[in-house]
């Protein structure tokens, strides 16, 4: 009998257990009398269910020089993660059957997380014919999440019918929210003050808003669910705080860049901070940290966006845009919002766990998201709420080095993470 | 001072000491042996990612005026293009040798960024449209030998402001010298955030150049690049000039001594008219012959005292 105890954890409301894991599954939850098991001590740690990554970019296949299924994968399990979307932008895209179930296999061989692949809206993400949606849905990898991120579904009328039709299998588009006109095509930084004084050319907040805003009413009016990735201004806040109130059916998620990181930091030119959506001045930061802690804002997700040296090594106009995040989020998440007493961490397993699973549907399967009690799945992810970190670009198991919290000092690291019962990092070390 | 990358580099007595040696060196240019050794067995590479004749002739003249081995070398477009990081790009150019990189860049911060990975002197010719110091020096020279002290006296600027370099570098300068200027385009051609920008650099901001000019002690037209006017930014070129450009009408709004810049090249008849561009009060030509000056001594000052190789 392959038993396992994590003892002594507080649990996400406060409350302390042992946790009795066995066969993959939590079969008990409390005072755990079971003298043969392998023990985890987990006192003065946080058990949370194991961490869901809605928006992850796995570079595979295309870029394996940047990240692989099985090096993401590894970055995500440190990370606390025991489940993540890989996002469709690869090469070839993800617009296919056959390529969203070659993720998934990747995914299983690679074992460490829950790899589901996210498939293209678009055909090769042009933005103009459907992918094959419904194929992708009835595969394998039973897709449920569909984004052309990286771009915007900018066209109203492939965004309308897209969003009529993955509601048959319950499908949700995840919109990139960015109208590429507003901005033109050379725009790389948060068009403002310091855009000005940088001859940069920026993307004002309102390239994100309109397309927000037209989501929300399209959502309304096809009755289907929408999700808004990576909300970077306090206007998208507004607006999806506004159709939440009229009961239309929209989900969004955050980035840590964007819970901490603001645009003064590309003052030096530093293309590790190039990223899209891009940066956003301090007033944008607050009102998304807010939306967060009150729930306007669904979920956390990463965006991690892996990038070889060389690609970050041109002029900022001509580098890549992204930056890492799935062994950072948790720490930047407790420093931000936990450590300085915005949310609980019942707060965090919703947002970062419960939150992302429910928007993909893996709760109401049961493999994801779920509470901590007895036949659950043992996926967890402990956490050292006192734990402090001073992050080193070259310690990341990450492919990549484009680590824009490099040298930075966070408080609360991931400690374990259990994958159905079968522990994937112990002490913060991939097992 | 390591590096000319933007004026932000540079204190009031900086700019004062490259005004100076720039003096100097103008003399030289009316020489008939026009060579000076002080730059003897340095090198100095033009590298040139982006079109241009008058800077990069004007850096050449400057270095060989100064005895410096010149080597241009040029790039269309960007270094990513061709699969080559830029940082590659300027390493490889850098370990043949070299003392100087004056660099011109499509992207703004790209020479601020070179200097970051090269051990040799960088000048920065031009990023994108963040800065062209070497171009603000030199205006800010040519108009102090017209007017004197520029402590005090009102200079407008003039054009597509969201695009230019010039203006970018110009208002950091000018403001340095205790000028006021005051930046004068429609509405699309304002950079982002200007207001918050403009008040905290001390420079106003207008919409009107009517009502600007003739309180100008001098005027700075810029260029309107010809892609710009398909982009929306304003209705047609003709609209342009009758808001914006320097018209005959307008000239003679001009208080008569007051000097006419424009960074080149310029377009006739669009943002200036043919007689403000030959009128006596035009420093255009001026401007031309100072850029050689500032940049020897520019060059001078940056490479001259260090060690030689």
């Amino acid at each position: 009998m392959n038993q396992l105890v994590v003892k002594g954890a507080s649990l996400p409301g406060g409350e302390t257990a042992d946790l009795l894991v066995e066969d993959g599954l939590i079969r008990e939850v409390g005072k755990v009398d079971a003298p043969k098991a392998r023990v985890i001590e987990a006192g003065g740690l946080v058990a949370l269910p194991g961490l869901v990554d809605l928006h992850t970019h796995l570079r595979e296949p295309g870029r394996e020089d940047a990240e692989t299924v099985l090096t993401g994968s590894q970055a995500a399990a440190v990370g606390g993660y025991t489940a993540v979307f890989a996002m469709a932008n690869t090469d070839p895209v993800t617009d296919t059957a056959e390529a969203a179930e070659r993720i998934l296999d990747l995914g299983r061989m690679a074992g460490l997380v829950d790899v589901h692949p996210i498939g293209a809206v678009t055909r090769g993400l042009a933005g103009e014919e459907l992918a094959e949606l419904g194929l992708m849905a009835r595969s394998r990898a039973r897709v449920r999440v569909f984004s052309d991120d990286g771009r915007c579904v900018s066209d109203a009328r492939v965004m309308r019918r897209a969003l009529e039709y993955v509601r048959t299998f319950g499908g949700v588009i995840s919109q990139h929210a960015q109208d590429p006109d507003l901005a033109g095509p050379t725009a790389c930084c948060h068009e403002g003050e310091l855009s000005g004084r940088l001859g940069l050319p920026g993307w004002p907040g309102v390239a994100e808003e309109v397309i927000v805003a037209r989501d929300v009413m399209l959502a309304r009016h096809t009755g289907s669910r929408v999700h808004v990735a990576h909300v970077s201004t306090a206007g998208s806040v507004e607006v999806i705080r506004w159709a939440k109130a009229q009961g239309i059916d929209v989900t969004a998620e955050v980035t840590p860049h964007h819970l901490l990181l603001t645009t003064d930091l590309l003052s030096g030119y530093d293309p590790t901070f190039k990223v899209n959506p891009p940066l956003r001045p301090d007033e944008d930061v607050e009102v998304l940290r807010e939306a967060l802690a009150d729930g306007t804002i669904d979920a956390v997700a990463t965006d991690h966006a892996p990038h070889a040296r060389h690609d970050k090594e041109h002029a900022f106009a001509d580098a890549a845009f992204g930056m890492l995040g799935l062994e950072t989020a948790l720490p930047v998440v407790s420093t931000v919002m936990v450590a300085t007493g915005r949310m609980s961490w019942a707060d965090v397993a919703r947002v970062m766990s419960t939150a992302p699973a429910r928007i993909a549907g893996l709760a109401q399967e049961g493999s994801q998201g779920r509470p901590l009690e007895p036949g659950e799945p043992a996926n967890l992810t402990l956490v050292d709420p006192a734990g402090e970190l001073t992050v080193d670009r070259d310690a990341s198991v990450s492919l990549s080095r484009n680590n824009p919290w490099h040298g930075r000092r966070l408080t609360g690291t991931v400690h374990a993470t259990l994958l159905r019962g079968v522990p994937t990092v112990l002490e913060g070390k991939l097992q | 001072m390591k590096h000319l990358l933007s004026i932000d580099d540079l204190g009031v007595d900086d700019i004062h000491t490259i005004f100076e040696t720039a003096a100097e060196m103008h003399d030289v240019q009316h020489r008939s042996v026009k060579k000076l050794p002080a730059l003897r067995g340095r090198t100095v590479i033009n590298m040139f990612f982006e079109d241009s004749t008058r800077t990069r002739s004007s850096f050449e003249i400057a270095g060989k005026w100064l005895s410096a081995d010149v080597i241009n070398i040029s790039g269309k477009g960007s270094s990513a293009s061709k699969g080559e990081s830029l940082r590659d790009t300027v390493l490889t150019v850098c370990a043949m040798g070299v003392d100087g990189l004056v660099i011109r860049h499509p992207a703004s911060g790209a020479a601020r960024q070179v200097s970051e990975w090269v051990d040799a002197v960088v000048v920065n010719a031009g990023d994108g449209m963040h800065e062209h110091p070497t171009q603000a020096l030199l205006d800010a020279y040519t108009l102090q030998r017209r007017l004197g002290s520029l402590e005090g006296r009102h200079v407008a600027i003039v054009g597509d402001l969201t695009h230019s370099r010039v203006f970018r570098s110009n208002v950091k300068c000018l403001a340095k010298l205790g000028a006021e200027v005051t930046v004068v385009a429609p509405p699309t051609l304002m950079p982002a955030g200007v207001e918050a920008w403009s008040s905290a650099a001390g420079f106003a901001t207008s919409y009107d150049v009517d009502e600007v000019l003739p309180k100008a002690d001098a005027v700075m037209m810029l260029r309107v690049q010809r892609e710009r006017m398909s982009g929306g930014y304003f209705p047609s070129p003709r609209e342009y000039t009758v808001g914006y450009g320097l018209t005959r009408e307008r000239l003679a709004m001009l208080q008569p001594e007051a000097p006419i810049c424009h960074p080149g090249p310029m377009n006739r008849g669009l943002e200036i008219a043919p007689e403000a561009a030959d009128a006596a009060a035009s420093v255009v030509l001026d401007q031309v012959s100072a850029g050689v000056a500032v940049r020897m001594s520019v060059l001078y000052h940056l490479l001259a005292g260090e060690e030689s190789a």
